[in-house]
């Protein structure tokens, strides 16, 4: 009884909240409009569960549709533009199809400024970042692995102790260890190099420590009993016993490294200088704030160009990365 | 058995510290050396061309008195008290539409997921584009609907919210774990509900959202740390945080201490004063959640 009444004034707290944030909304940005359809949308969600189970279902799927081209949007529209000739981005209305396709807008974007630098930028910003990404994601997979295994089969003291510790870091922001870290690699003479990037790639990282250990831990241990019993080392039992069993866990936690190596754009704007060592996210900057504003179909392919390795990678590896999230969120 | 004892263990133990001793090593380089520095970089006036001269509290001091930082302070504040609930709540119900059993899931959340993995610098790029004054598409569409659009990088009162509306385009990665931890609420428990007579709307309230909140406290808690930290998508779509400074974020403000006027000293005292806020708002939302959030079997 109680508990139904509850349930009641409870339901009816949240519609009036929602129906107080909508009209505040209205007030404050004077749109009436947008805020009559929130009422709307509000109050079929609140009805939603009276309604029959058909009619659910059409709203659900609808309201998926509607959604679903609302985020698909602006990935359209990215491209869109991107094989646009200039003069039609500027229009109003805008033209939604290109009178012409003009595909050689990426090789343009590539090539922008090659004349005065005398390579194609966005080649050698691909290729560096291809060469530091394999070197995190190699260095993260290697040492991410080793120590994983110590925190999650071998027993040493002080280990439980470390990896609370360990876990405690991921609170840790950055830019908090920006400035030690920065004058650490100064003293050390690799401002300028690519080291600062990977090099902290091969000492382990507190998020894949844990995802690894977690993977780890579930391997029967009566597996590296027998293979202690015929004599087999340590190292024998991570390299033939563990590793063959955790594919899926190692190419989750590359893939995630991957992902943060490709993304990062904080790390190389303090360590890289050299515009003929810059990474995809930095040389896109770059061209950005010496072109942008004037040829948006050429930002456009740029920016195309630095997104596509990324969602080709995921619909490669789409049910790991789905798995690997997932995962993430069950501590 | 002989697990605890004997040279065995020692053996073992051993082995332990040498394949943990790539963190153990990088742990002190990386994280604990840097993490004490910053402490005592933040007492002193530190360049990195000259080294560090001790100056106790004056970096504080000087902090409490400089508008820039409580501006940077209060825009980092209330653009994450936008973008964190907002951004919870859409993909929340993102996850819940998901997980209706409805034909072609995988292909929707695939739709919904993929924006979380554009880059931050291409995201900014294209959505520099998509809000674009003139030729904005987003705001041709609006006028489509009747609604005259405002100048989102213009002006002053837009730029959080576009930086909001970028925020829960690309959450996508909240929503998985959402999705995930839907798909791991007992039928049992529902059906135990529907037997009882529970609407649709008193499932949610009363027996998913319980079962999901350890993952809405994780999503919650990873949020704060996230918003604190926003740095890229404004450094690139608003230079030195146009409109009128309403774009300029904590961590730009600290970036630029530290690399563009060389304070160093000063960028590590905000370093440490950022830490010090996520801890307490970690803490506080681990206790004000400790009576709300239920874990199964504990």
């Amino acid at each position: 009884m109680t508990q139904s009444q509850s349930a009641t004034a409870r339901r009816l707290f949240v519609i009036a909240a929602i129906f107080a944030a909508s009209i505040l909304f209205a007030i404050v940005f004077s749109k009436t409009r947008i805020a009559i359809a929130l009422i709307d949308i509000v109050w079929l969600a609140i009805e939603f569960s009276s309604l029959s189970p058909k009619v659910q279902k059409v709203l659900v799927i609808a309201t998926l549709i509607a959604l679903s081209v609302a985020f698909a949007f602006p990935f359209a529209w990215l491209l869109d533009t991107a094989i646009k000739p200039n003069a039609e981005t500027m229009k109003n209305p805008p033209v939604w199809i290109p009178s012409e396709f003009q595909f050689g807008n990426f090789w343009k974007a590539i090539t922008h400024g090659q004349d005065a630098i005398g390579y194609p930028p966005f080649l050698i910003y691909f290729a560096n970042t291809v060469v530091l990404c394999s070197l995190i994601v190699s260095g993260v997979v290697a040492s991410n692995a080793v120590v994983a295994y110590s925190f999650a089969r071998l027993k040493w003291p002080g280990r439980d102790i470390i990896f609370s510790l360990t876990l405690a870091t991921m609170m840790v922001p950055f830019p908090v260890l920006m400035v030690p870290t920065f004058a650490l690699f100064r003293n050390l003479d690799w401002i300028g190099t690519y080291r600062p990037l990977w090099v902290p790639a091969w000492f382990g990282s507190a998020f894949s420590i844990f995802l690894l250990r977690q993977f780890f831990s579930t391997i029967p241990f009566e597996l590296s009993e027998a293979a202690k019993l015929d004599g087999a080392s340590e190292w024998r039992i991570f390299r033939d016993v563990i590793i063959p069993l955790s594919k899926p866990a190692l190419a989750v936690v590359a893939l995630f490294a991957f992902m943060g190596a490709w993304n990062d754009f904080l790390g190389p704007l303090i360590y890289i200088l050299d515009q003929k060592n810059f990474t995809l996210s930095l040389g896109l900057q770059a061209y950005q704030s010496q072109n942008g504003g004037t040829e948006w179909n050429l930002l456009m392919a740029a920016s195309s160009i630095v997104i596509a390795p990324v969602i080709i990678m995921f619909f490669f590896t789409q049910r790991l990365f789905i798995q690997g999230i997932a995962v993430t969120g069950m501590k | 058995m002989t697990r605890n004892t004997g040279p065995g263990a020692k053996r073992e133990a051993r082995a332990g510290f040498v394949f943990a001793s790539p963190w153990l090593i990088g742990f002190c380089i990386f994280l604990a050396y840097p993490l004490l520095a910053s402490i005592y970089f933040s007492f002193c006036d530190y360049s990195v061309l000259k080294p560090p001269v001790y100056v106790g509290l004056d970096n504080y001091k000087e902090l409490m008195g400089d508008e820039l930082f409580w501006k940077t302070l209060s825009n980092t504040f209330s653009y994450a008290a936008i973008a964190l609930p907002l951004g919870m709540l859409t993909s929340l119900i993102l996850a819940m539409l998901l997980n209706t059993k409805v034909k072609g899931m995988p292909l929707f959340r695939t739709l919904f997921f993929i924006p979380s993995l554009v880059p931050q610098v291409s995201l900014a790029c294209l959505w520099l584009w998509v809000f674009n004054g003139e030729h904005g598409v987003l705001n041709t569409l609006l006028l489509k609907f009747g609604i005259e659009g405002p100048n989102w990088l213009g002006n002053p009162a837009w730029s959080k919210p576009a930086l909001v509306v970028m925020a829960v385009w690309g959450g996508g990665n909240a929503m998985l774990i959402y999705l995930a931890s839907l798909q791991d609420v007992p039928t049992s428990l529902l059906e135990a509900a529907d037997l009882d007579g529970a609407s649709g709307w008193q499932k949610t309230l009363n027996v998913t959202l319980p079962m999901i909140s350890p993952v809405m406290l994780f999503n919650l808690v990873m949020g704060i740390i996230g918003s604190l930290q926003v740095f890229t998508v404004p450094y690139i779509m608003f230079p030195n945080g146009t409109p009128e400074r309403s774009t300029y974020f904590y961590t730009s403000y600290l970036f630029d201490n530290a690399f563009r006027f060389h304070k160093m000293g000063y960028a590590s005292a905000m370093g440490w004063i950022m830490f010090l806020m996520i801890l307490a708002l970690t803490y506080g939302s681990l206790r004000l959640s400790s009576k709300h959030v239920h874990y199964q079997g504990g």
